[in-house]
């Protein structure tokens, strides 16, 4: 917990175009060669990611207070929102899916 | 009853009480979600969101207030992350050999949510400020914002965009994956998380880690390469039209 947070203000001090947590998950993706931190970082990460969706609750209460900001056009954002959303999925899993056909075929 | 109008008043004024609400709110949430069988549509985040709001409309609390209380809560999304490092670690192998083919399906999937989304925003003839705001929903909240302001957008837009793209894509994305025949297998957990990480971020991966390690691993992932590719990528591409 510790470390994570130390993580965090160092890749603040970076000035780069990602932001803190970000640079943080990568610093930690290259500390995590070193065993002690392995010890460390097993037991409060997974327990850190099992709570995630309550960390974005005060962020969707603040989103939804300013839900007046869209009323005007509400249905066609919400339509937008559904099948943007949707395209998105789609294509990703097109792409996936068809580099596992290729793998498949390459090697049969 | 005067005593219960006072002492009211002093516990809303305090941090403690955006802080107790909200956990609170999300306990009981987190049950009904766990009770339904992690169903969908009984989404903790959406649920709790929404109880708390109209509590927060009803009692007259402004957001500042309840955000005094709720920050160490929002504090530890930073922390979580980094986090996500973790499972990716883990998978360091596995990662490598398919780093080619995810990098692509992340520049696809994430190139297809914002395009689509402009295109059709343009199309509905939707104010321009709407439509740039548009652009980065399929990043995480705090980076859609900062990448709203460089592109012309409205930041606080953006964000409510961002949440709303993130809710959509973790209460519809089963559903989507079954008709489109993704096994929920060894095979296909982790193409279920890497779409839904890639599209709705945050609370799409949150819906991912509860649902299977390995989809939670590959959204995390996803999340994280959708944070970097949109921030170097969107700037760009703006730049280069304008």
């Amino acid at each position: 917990m510790l470390l994570q947070v130390l993580g965090e203000a160092l890749s603040r001090a970076f000035d780069l175009p990602f932001p803190g947590p970000v640079m943080g998950m990568m610093l930690l993706l290259l500390a995590l060669r070193w065993e002690p931190l392995q010890v460390v970082v097993s037991t409060t990460a997974p327990w850190l990611l099992s709570h995630l969706s309550l960390l974005f609750v005060p962020v969707g209460v603040g989103v939804m207070s300013h839900l007046s900001v869209i009323s005007d056009f509400g249905w066609q954002i919400a339509l937008v929102i559904l099948l943007s959303t949707w395209a998105g999925m789609i294509a990703t899993l097109a792409v996936l899916r068809f580099g596992r056909d290729r793998q498949g075929a390459s090697r049969a | 009853m005067p005593d219960f109008v006072e002492l009211w008043i002093y516990l809303s004024a305090t941090p403690l009480f955006g802080l107790t609400a909200t956990l609170l709110v999300y306990l009981v949430a987190n049950a009904v979600y766990e009770g339904l069988g992690q169903h969908p549509l009984a989404n903790p985040v959406l649920w709790s969101v929404i109880v708390l709001t109209t509590g927060l409309i009803a009692l007259g609390v402004p957001y500042p207030s309840y955000f005094s209380g709720a920050q160490f809560i929002h504090f530890l999304l930073g922390p979580a992350v980094v986090a996500l490092a973790w499972p990716l670690w883990v998978r360091r192998a596995e990662l490598k050999r398919h780093a080619v083919r995810l990098l692509l399906a992340a520049i696809a999937g994430g190139a297809v949510a914002s395009l689509s989304a402009v295109g059709l925003a343009y199309a509905m003839g939707l104010p321009w400020e709407i439509v740039l705001s548009l652009v980065p929903k399929s990043v995480t909240a705090p980076v859609a914002m900062g990448i709203a302001e460089k592109i012309g957008g409205q930041p606080a837009l953006s964000a409510v965009f961002a949440v709303l793209t993130g809710l959509v894509g973790a209460l519809s994305g089963k559903y989507l994956f079954d008709w489109f025949r993704v096994p929920r297998d060894q095979a296909g957990w982790p193409a279920r998380g890497f779409a839904l990480g890639t599209v709705s971020h945050g609370i799409g991966s949150a819906r991912a880690i509860q649902v299977n390690s390995d989809a939670g691993a590959y959204a995390g992932l996803a999340l994280g390469l959708q944070v970097i590719l949109s921030a170097l990528l969107i700037p760009l591409v703006f730049r280069w039209i304008s």
